[in-house]
């Protein structure tokens, strides 16, 4: 495919380049940055627009194989181009748990045949995620799965997670933990405070996380493994990811839009689009998580895209499912809600997400994949989850106005989604 | 407008406004005004009881169905027989003979009875929140019977109507509620309701059974609130004792090591109501376990109220049931 981007502001912060100029795309790769006079080929205008390295949403959860209902890889690669992101990262707890190459492989041509988005799968680290043996993490890596893990359910067993992050060495691949102490959070559905009391819920306490975060910083320091702490959410967690940063460790950490925008005051009424895993957390919690994206604490902002058919989410909010439809809304959020510079964002959402991931890199460079996100960061708009490109509903930020949206999506040199007036 | 024979039997259609609200989900936003109607109302409700022929017709042609989810006898029955007195017709439905045991979900049971054009369904629940679900999707007036760990909004009515009774007021006094609070409905909204009223409410338990921030539970009069795992010092000078359930289902969460040990330092004997006031009273909103949290002697004793907290049951839930659907 080829395309001319026109007089965008081109930001890359990996080439710390940040000047209004042209992109030539030639055959899907990018070709040449600088003003270009050529009129052979079609013309995207960007005039008044940002023009960035590809978002890459690294964490969430597409549903296929297994529970096609709430989403398909097609309707979740859908929905990322409309958020923005050219590529996902797409967790392993589908049915069955993508934790051998057939699985995976499945993936990668289902993926290839239907999503408009890149789709990246992660493997599970272990057999059915059941956190007791290890899934074929090569095999899997042969296929085409770029890291491992078993999120949504931690890998209580510290000598087996010591093995994977060793093992995961092999293929320079993150280990991704759900940092989660499953026998403190036993039976939890929110966050440990005065609202669950007030409430009559069962907590999940903070400390459930740190607990996790802080045996797994200390495996990842012992095996020199590819750390990767999975949707942060408590103050102690971002503190003390910023402590083995300041050690040296190779960790990272991601945070999501619903950890840094609410609080778990969002329960209030049993709404079980406020029921997520880890919790909406207190507002100290939320000023931490916010202090740690603006730092570098955290590396990355991820959505942790959950997905849900209407029919679980309308139960009790005991019995609801966690999770929540994140890919639309994630970009517009962090536009809204942070005060980070624009590099910074870029930084957030492609670049280092690119890095913790064992993918090829994609964006501006001279010779890679095409893959753009064009941003526009004074467009005014409100989300209507009814005109969602998901097949799930389950948001809870339907009606919101934000300030900044993805307007345009570039995946191999070709327009895959387009939102201008 | 009802018609309504037996005028001169009938002191009620002198009361004069009805809750305004649909639904009655719990005692946290409920306003004094609201809650003094109710035991008010109560107030005229309890000769009825005592009457020979215990009826009046006030919610003739009315239907109200026990929409129960969850084991429950005293509250089922004491709904019924308010339902009955005041002639609605009532329905009971638990969750082993409806279609909820066939795998119906919560919300479609309720838009079922909807349709059969129920006026007030009375919801127990294991979850907490299920009635506020609920209400947002029925016409029908939703009265919430015990929703998980959150609320028991006519428990705390019918313990504030005994205490108001015995006591005279519902300010000035210092009520101590004993027992498993983390678990307690009873005891959040007694607590709301007492300390909205301007008494001290005294939560006492062991700290495994004592929720985070219970302290912060109160969105007004928080200086009311007390917490305390001694239960002389919840006791000492005490107006009102309220002991909660121990729930024997518990004990696998090694809440607490034993019954036995449990009864040492937080069953109410004999020797440790002596340091109450003494004109104290012992409620309990039942089934008590006897020897577990409360000794036979107390239950059975002089200062025991737990037989005029149920007599009372039945008088709030008239007046609960007037007040929404008698308009």
């Amino acid at each position: 495919m080829d395309l001319l981007v026109k007089n965008g502001r081109v930001v890359d912060p990996a080439q710390k380049i940040d000047t209004v100029t042209d992109v030539v795309i030639r055959g899907g790769k990018v070709r040449s940055i600088g003003a270009a006079n050529i009129s052979d080929i079609p013309v995207f205008d960007a005039a008044g627009l940002i023009v960035a390295p590809g978002f890459f949403d690294m964490h969430v959860h597409l549903r296929e194989p297994g529970t096609e209902e709430a989403e398909t890889i097609e309707s979740g690669g859908c929905a990322a181009v409309a958020g923005g992101f050219t590529a996902v990262a797409a967790m392993p707890n589908t049915k069955p748990p993508n934790d051998n190459p057939s699985i995976t492989r499945h993936i990668v041509s289902e993926a290839r045949r239907s999503s408009p988005a890149r789709v990246f799968p992660i493997g599970a680290i272990t057999k059915e995620q059941k956190g007791e043996t290890l899934a074929e993490i090569g095999e899997m890596f042969e296929a085409g799965i770029s890291g491992i893990s078993d999120d949504g359910m931690p890998v209580m067993d510290a000598r087996l997670f010591r093995r994977a992050l060793e093992y995961a060495r092999l293929f320079d691949m993150p280990v991704i933990q759900h940092c989660e102490d499953l026998h403190l959070s036993t039976a939890g559905v929110m966050h440990e405070g005065m609202y669950s009391t007030r409430l009559g819920l069962k907590g999940i306490p903070a400390a459930a996380e740190e607990i996790m975060v802080s045996r797994d910083l200390i495996l990842a320091e012992m095996t020199r493994g590819k750390y990767h702490a999975a949707h942060l959410s408590t103050r102690r967690a971002v503190e003390m990811v910023r402590q083995a940063k300041a050690c040296g460790l190779r960790v990272s950490a991601e945070g999501t839009p619903h950890h840094f925008t609410l609080t778990d005051a969002a329960v209030a009424d049993y709404d079980t689009n406020a029921k997520m895993n880890p919790p909406l957390r207190s507002a100290g919690d939320v000023a931490a998580l916010v202090e740690g994206i603006q730092d570098g604490t955290i590396d990355a902002i991820a959505s942790d895209h959950a997905p849900h058919h209407i029919n679980l989410k309308m139960l009790e909010f005991d019995r609801a499912p966690f999770g929540i439809t994140g890919l639309e809304t994630a970009v517009g959020l962090a536009l809204t809600k942070l005060q980070v510079p624009v590099a910074r964002l870029i930084e957030l959402f492609s670049t280092n997400p690119q890095k913790i991931m064992k993918v090829p890199s994609w964006g501006l460079f001279q010779g890679s994949d095409a893959d753009l996100t064009i941003l526009d960061l004074n467009r005014a708009w409100a989300f209507d989850v009814n005109r969602s490109r998901s097949r799930s509903r389950n948001s809870p930020f339907h009606g919101w106005r934000l300030k900044g949206k993805a307007v345009a999506t570039i995946v191999g040199g070709k327009v895959v989604y387009e939102d201008r007036p | 407008m009802l018609f309504v024979p037996f005028v001169a039997n009938f002191p009620l259609l002198l009361l004069g406004t009805m809750l305004t609200r649909k639904d009655l989900l719990g005692i946290q936003d409920l306003s004094h005004e609201e809650i003094l109607e109710i035991l008010d109302t109560a107030g005229s409700f309890q000769e009825v009881s005592t009457r020979p022929i215990k009826k009046v017709p006030t919610l003739r042609g009315k239907t109200v169905i026990n929409l129960f989810f969850e084991a429950s006898t005293r509250t089922r029955t004491s709904f019924e027989i308010a339902g009955k007195r005041l002639s609605a017709d009532v329905v009971n439905v638990s969750s082993a003979t409806s279609s909820v045991s066939k795998g119906e979900t919560l919300i479609d049971t309720a838009r079922t009875l909807d349709a059969m054009a129920a006026d007030c369904v009375v919801v127990r629940h294991s979850a907490s929140g299920a009635p506020h679900t609920l209400a947002k999707l029925t016409k029908a007036s939703i009265v919430n019977g015990g929703d998980g760990a959150h609320e028991h909004p006519t428990q705390a009515l019918l313990d504030a109507f005994t205490i108001r009774e015995r006591k005279g007021r519902l300010n000035d006094l210092k009520v101590a509620i004993i027992g498993d609070v983390s678990h307690s409905r009873v005891a959040r909204s007694n607590t709301h309701l007492l300390t909205k009223f301007g008494s001290h409410v005294w939560l006492c338990s062991t700290p495994t059974l004592m929720p985070a921030a219970i302290e912060k539970i109160v969105c007004e009069n928080g200086e009311f609130l007390h917490i305390t795992n001694s239960m002389d010092e919840a006791v000492r000078d005490a107006d009102v004792i309220m002991m909660l359930r121990v729930q024997f289902e518990r004990m696998s969460e090694s809440f607490f090591p034993s019954v036995r040990e449990y009864f040492r330092y937080y069953g109410l004997s004999r020797e440790r109501a002596e340091g109450a006031k003494a004109d104290v009273i012992i409620m309990h909103p039942g089934p008590i376990n006897r020897g577990v949290e409360i000794a036979t002697d107390v239950a059975d004793g002089p200062y025991s109220v737990i037989l005029a907290q149920v007599s009372a049951g039945v008088a709030v839930r008239m007046a609960i049931l007037y007040l929404l659907l008698g308009g």
